[in-house]
C-alpha cells in the first residue's frame, strides 16, 4: 500500500483537528479522542491507533498539531519504550491491556534493568522470579530506576533459570508496581537530587500472563527496550522545532498538562547542568569580564571547537542516516564526545567562576547553577554506557578489534558475582 | 550567538564527490607509496615532476579551484579539501598546497583580471609552480606580521628584506610576495608581487626541514625589481582569505593523515603477539583506538565544515577556519603521538614509516600559525560579533 501525499496528510490532520481540538477539554477524553483517530501515533501500526506512517509524513503531522497548539498523546518518561516492547514483543491482551493508558498518560511506567551488582554488565542480573502456581514470585533489588515513585507499571528483568548462561536465563515481566511486595526508595546522589529511586521486592507478584514474550529470552526483549532508549537519546540531541510557539496556551487542558508535565520532567531538572552548559560559557566569561584572560580565551576555544565538531558530527551521522546510507563511525561517538564536552565546560566555568566555584545554592555563581553544572558532570560519562562501556564498543564494533576474553559462558550459577548477590545465590 | 555557527552545511557527500575521492585515492596508492615517499624526501625539488605531471592531465587536480576561463576545473572549497585529505593520507610530496591552493587563491583573490588570465593557465596546467611568500623570519602567523618594505621607485617597486618558510621555494617558477608599505600597520598598505627567482637581488636557500617530505625554503630579496599585482596597498583581505583557505586545506590534509594513522595502527596492533594474544585484544590499546577515532572525526567534521562555510562565502569562515586549524592540528599531533606509543619501540625506528606522518602532523601543527594562535584568532572574531550584537539589540527599541 502506498503512502499518501504529504499534503493530503496535512490537509487530513489540520482538518480534524478543526472539528475535535478543544483547549476546554479533559487531558484523559481529549487524548482517548486522540488514540482512536489515530492521528496521536500515526507511526504505530493501523491496528493499534497508529496509521503505519513513515518518519516524513509524522514530521507534517507533527507540524500541523504544532499549528494549532493542539497537545499530543502522552510521551513522557519510558512509556513509549514500554510501548514499543509490547508492540514487539507483547501478546494481544497485553497491547489491549496497556497501550492505550500508556497514551493517555493515566498508566506511568519505569524500567527495572539496572542493578546494584550489574551496571554495564546488565545481563549479570540477579533479581529472581519463580513460578509459583499461577503467578510468578519476585526478589532481589533495582537501581537508578527514574520516577519508580510515580509508576504504576515496571518493566522488569529478572533471572528465571540459574543453571542457564548469563544472558539465556533471564525473562521480561511486566509487573505492577503497586502492590505491598514493592518498596520505592528515593537515591540521593551527590548533586543534591534524588532523581532516581532504588526499588527492593521482597515476595512481590507478577500475573503468570504478564510475562512478555518467552521464558528465558528476556535479554531479546530488553534489547528492544535499550534500542529505542538509544534512539531516543539520539532524538533529544537533535533539538526542538519553534513551530506554533507563538500559540497562546490558554485552557482547561493546558493546566492539566503542566501539572503533568512538571512531574515528569522533575527528575530531568539538572539533566542540562550535566552536560556543562557550553552555552552559558561565553557569556558568563563576557559579563564578567574573565574573558579578558588570555587563559580563559584558550579554554573557552577549546570548548567550543569540541562542542561544535561533537554538533557537526552528530549531524554528519544523521544526514547519513537520512540518506539510507549506512552508519559510518561518527554514529557511536555522540556519547564519548558528549562526555569530553561536558568535562571541557565544567573546566572553563571554573575558571570563568575563580573562587566562587567553592560556593553554591543562592552563593554560587548564576543563582547555584555553576555549582549543579561541576557536581552533575560527573555522571555523563557513567550514566546510559560508561565512557569506557562506549570505547569497547567503538573498537570492537567501528574498528573491528578483536573482543574481551569472557569469563562468563557457563552456568550463571557459577560465574564469579558481587559479594552481596553471591550470598543471596547461597540462600537457594 | 547560536552555537555551532549554521552554514548551509549539508554534512555529506555527493556521489561526484565519493568518485572524485576514490580517483584521487587510487592514483595515489599507485604513485605515492612510502617507497616513494621516502625517495622524494630525499631529493632537492622534494617531488616528482611524471608525477605532477599525470596529477595535472590525468586528474586536474593542480587547477581544482581555478576558473574554468582561466583553465581550471572551478572546483570548490570541499573538492580541494577532498584532494588535501587524500594527499595527507598518502603522504604526496608534491608542490600542491603551495601552487595550486596558496599561489592560485592568491593570484584569484588579488591580482588583476590580466594578470591572472597570464598566470593562472600555467598553473592551472601543471606547467608552472608558484609559491606564495608571506611569512618572515621571525616566525609570525598571519598579514599583520608581514614586514618586509616594497619602496615605490619611478613607475616600479623594489623589494628588501628576507621571507622564511616559504613552501617549494627553491623548486617555485615563480615567486608571489606579501609585502607593505613602508610606515603601513596591520591589513592595512599590503600588496602582492611577482618576482621570477632568477631576477637580479634574489637569493634563495633550502631550509632544513624536520618534516622532510615538505620543502621549505627562504629567500632573500636585495634590491629586486618586483612586479605589481593587482592594487597597491589594497591586496590585505585577499591574502587574509587565502590564508584562510590554505588553514582549510591544510586542515583536511591533516584529517587525511590522522585517519591513515589510525588505519595503520590498528592493523598494527591486530598483528602484533604479546602474552600470546593480539595486542588490540587489550583495553588499554582499545581505548586508546577509540579516542584516536573520536578526534579524527571531530577534526574532520570541523574541517569539512569550514570549507563549506568558505564555498558558502560565509561571514563565519574567518572563525572556522581557526577553528578547523587548531582542531585538525591538535587531532593529528595526538594521533601520531599515540601511533608511535601503539608501535612500540618498532615505531621509534626509522624503517617504520610512522614518523613521516609524525613529522607532517609535528610541522603541520604550527604552520601557518599553531593551535593557540588560531583558538586566539577564534576569540578575538567571536568577541567583535558578540559585542556588536549586544550593542544592536541595546539599540532597540524596548
Amino acid at each position: 500500500m502506498s503512502e499518501p501525499s504529504e499534503s493530503s496528510v496535512r490537509a487530513d490532520v489540520s482538518g480534524w483537528l478543526e472539528s475535535n481540538w478543544d483547549p476546554d477539554l479533559g487531558l484523559n477524553e481529549w487524548r482517548n479522542k486522540l488514540v482512536d483517530s489515530g492521528w496521536g501515533m500515526p507511526e504505530w501500526p493501523t491496528d493499534w491507533f497508529g496509521r503505519d506512517f513513515s518518519a516524513s509524513l509524522i514530521r507534517a503531522v507533527e507540524q500541523e498539531f504544532a499549528k494549532q497548539g493542539a497537545i499530543g498523546v502522552a510521551r513522557g518518561g519510558i512509556r513509549l519504550l514500554a510501548a514499543a516492547t509490547l508492540l514487539e514483543h507483547g501478546s494481544t491482551a497485553h497491547k489491549e491491556q496497556f497501550l492505550r493508558r500508556i497514551l493517555t498518560g493515566e498508566d506511568n511506567w519505569c524500567q527495572l534493568f539496572s542493578e546494584p551488582g550489574s551496571g554495564s554488565d546488565l545481563a549479570g542480573a540477579t533479581t529472581r522470579a519463580d513460578l509459583d502456581g499461577d503467578q510468578w514470585v519476585v526478589n532481589g533489588q533495582k537501581l537508578w530506576t527514574t520516577s519508580a515513585h510515580h509508576a504504576n507499571w515496571g518493566l522488569l528483568l529478572a533471572r528465571t533459570d540459574w543453571d542457564a548462561p548469563k544472558h539465556e536465563g533471564l525473562s521480561y515481566f511486566v509487573i505492577d508496581m503497586r502492590q505491598p511486595g514493592v518498596d520505592v526508595q528515593p537515591l540521593a546522589q551527590m548533586n543534591g537530587h534524588a532523581s532516581f529511586n532504588q526499588v527492593f521486592f521482597d515476595d512481590a507478584v507478577v500475573e503468570r500472563g504478564h510475562l512478555i514474550g518467552e521464558i528465558g529470552k528476556g535479554w531479546q526483549v530488553a534489547m528492544t527496550t535499550l534500542a529505542h532508549e538509544r534512539r531516543r537519546a539520539d532524538g533529544l540531541r537533535s533539538g526542538y522545532s519553534d513551530v506554533g510557539a507563538d500559540i497562546e496556551r490558554v485552557g482547561r487542558i493546558y493546566d492539566e498538562e503542566q501539572v503533568e508535565t512538571a512531574t515528569v520532567m522533575e527528575p530531568y531538572t539538572w539533566y542540562p547542568q550535566r552536560a556543562g552548559r557550553v552555552d552559558l560559557a561565553l557569556s558568563r566569561a563576557l559579563d564578567s569580564g574573565r574573558i579578558e584572560d588570555p587563559t580563559v580565551r584558550q579554554e573557552l576555544a577549546k570548548l567550543l571547537i569540541l562542542s561544535s565538531s561533537a554538533e557537526w558530527t552528530a549531524r554528519r551521522a544523521r544526514a547519513a542516516q537520512q540518506m539510507g546510507k549506512p552508519q559510518g563511525p561518527e554514529g557511536s561517538l555522540g556519547k564519548l564526545a558528549a562526555s569530553h564536552v561536558a568535562r571541557a565546560a565544567a573546566r572553563v566555568h571554573t575558571l570563568i567562576s575563580g573562587a566562587d566555584a567553592m560556593l553554591a545554592g543562592s552563593d554560587g555563581a548564576e543563582d547555584g547553577i555553576v555549582a549543579e553544572i561541576l557536581l552533575s558532570v560527573p555522571a555523563v560519562s557513567i550514566a546510559g554506557g560508561t565512557d569506557e562501556i562506549q570505547r569497547n564498543i567503538i573498537a570492537e564494533r567501528v574498528l573491528q578489534m578483536p573482543k574481551e576474553t569472557r569469563f562468563d559462558k557457563g552456568p550463571f550459577r557459577d560465574v564469579p558475582k558481587n559479594v552481596s548477590t553471591r550470598l543471596a545465590g547461597e540462600n537457594e | 550567538m547560536v552555537w555551532p555557527p549554521m552554514v548551509s552545511a549539508q554534512f555529506h557527500f555527493t556521489e561526484e564527490q565519493d568518485q572524485f575521492r576514490d580517483m584521487v585515492r587510487r592514483f595515489l596508492v599507485d604513485t605515492s607509496p612510502t617507497t616513494e615517499v621516502r625517495r622524494l624526501m630525499q631529493t632537492d625539488a622534494g617531488y616528482d615532476a611524471a608525477v605532477w605531471q599525470r596529477l595535472a592531465r590525468e586528474l586536474g587536480l593542480t587547477g581544482l579551484t581555478i576558473e574554468e576561463k582561466h583553465g581550471g576545473a572551478g572546483f570548490g572549497m570541499v573538492d580541494v579539501c577532498i584532494a588535501m585529505e587524500e594527499m595527507g593520507r598518502a603522504l604526496l610530496c608534491a608542490p600542491f598546497l603551495a601552487s595550486s591552493v596558496l599561489a592560485a587563491h592568491a593570484i584569484a583573490l588579488v591580482a588583476s583580471e590580466e594578470d591572472a588570465g597570464r598566470l593562472l593557465p600555467s598553473i592551472a596546467a601543471g606547467e608552472v609552480i608558484a609559491t606564495l611568500a608571506i611569512t618572515e623570519p621571525d616566525g609570525r602567523p598571519g598579514v599583520d606580521a608581514i614586514a618586509l618594505p616594497a619602496e615605490r621607485t619611478g613607475d616600479g617597486f623594489v623589494l628588501n628584506g628576507r621571507k622564511h618558510f616559504v613552501l617549494d621555494g627553491c623548486s617555485a617558477d615563480v615567486l608571489l610576495v606579501a609585502a607593505r608599505s613602508p610606515g603601513s600597520t596591520g591589513s592595512d598598505g599590503l600588496s602582492l608581487f611577482e618576482v621570477a627567482p632568477d631576477a637580479a637581488g634574489v637569493t634563495r636557500r633550502a631550509l632544513t626541514t624536520l618534516d622532510p617530505t615538505r620543502k621549505q625554503a627562504s629567500i632573500e630579496f636585495d634590491g629586486v625589481q618586483a612586479r605589481l599585482l593587482g592594487r597597491v596597498d589594497e591586496a590585505g583581505p585577499g591574502l587574509v582569505r587565502t590564508l584562510d583557505i590554505a588553514a582549510i586545506a591544510l586542515a583536511n590534509e591533516m584529517v587525511g593523515g590522522a585517519a591513515r594513522l589510525l588505519e595503520d595502527t590498528l592493523a598494527y596492533t591486530k598483528i602484533r603477539m604479546q602474552f600470546g594474544r593480539s595486542i588490540a585484544s587489550f583495553q588499554a590499546i582499545k581505548h586508546r583506538c577509540a579516542e584516536m577515532l573520536l578526534q579524527v572525526e571531530l577534526a574532520k567534521s570541523a574541517a569539512y565544515y569550514a570549507a563549506e562555510a568558505m564555498d558558502a562565502e560565509s561571514d563565519e569562515a574567518t572563525y572556522l577556519a581557526s577553528l578547523a586549524k587548531a582542531g585538525a592540528s591538535e587531532a593529528y599531533l595526538h594521533t601520531a603521538i599515540e601511533a608511535i606509543q601503539l608501535h612500540g619501540g618498532i615505531g621509534f625506528t626509522f624503517d617504520q614509516d610512522t614518523h613521516l606522518w609524525f613529522k607532517r602532523a609535528k610541522s603541520s601543527e604550527v604552520m601557518f600559525g599553531d593551535p593557540a594562535w588560531h583558538r586566539e584568532r577564534m576569540m578575538q572574531a567571536l568577541i567583535v560579533k558578540e559585542r556588536a550584537s549586544s550593542e544592536a539589540q541595546m539599540g532597540q527599541p524596548a
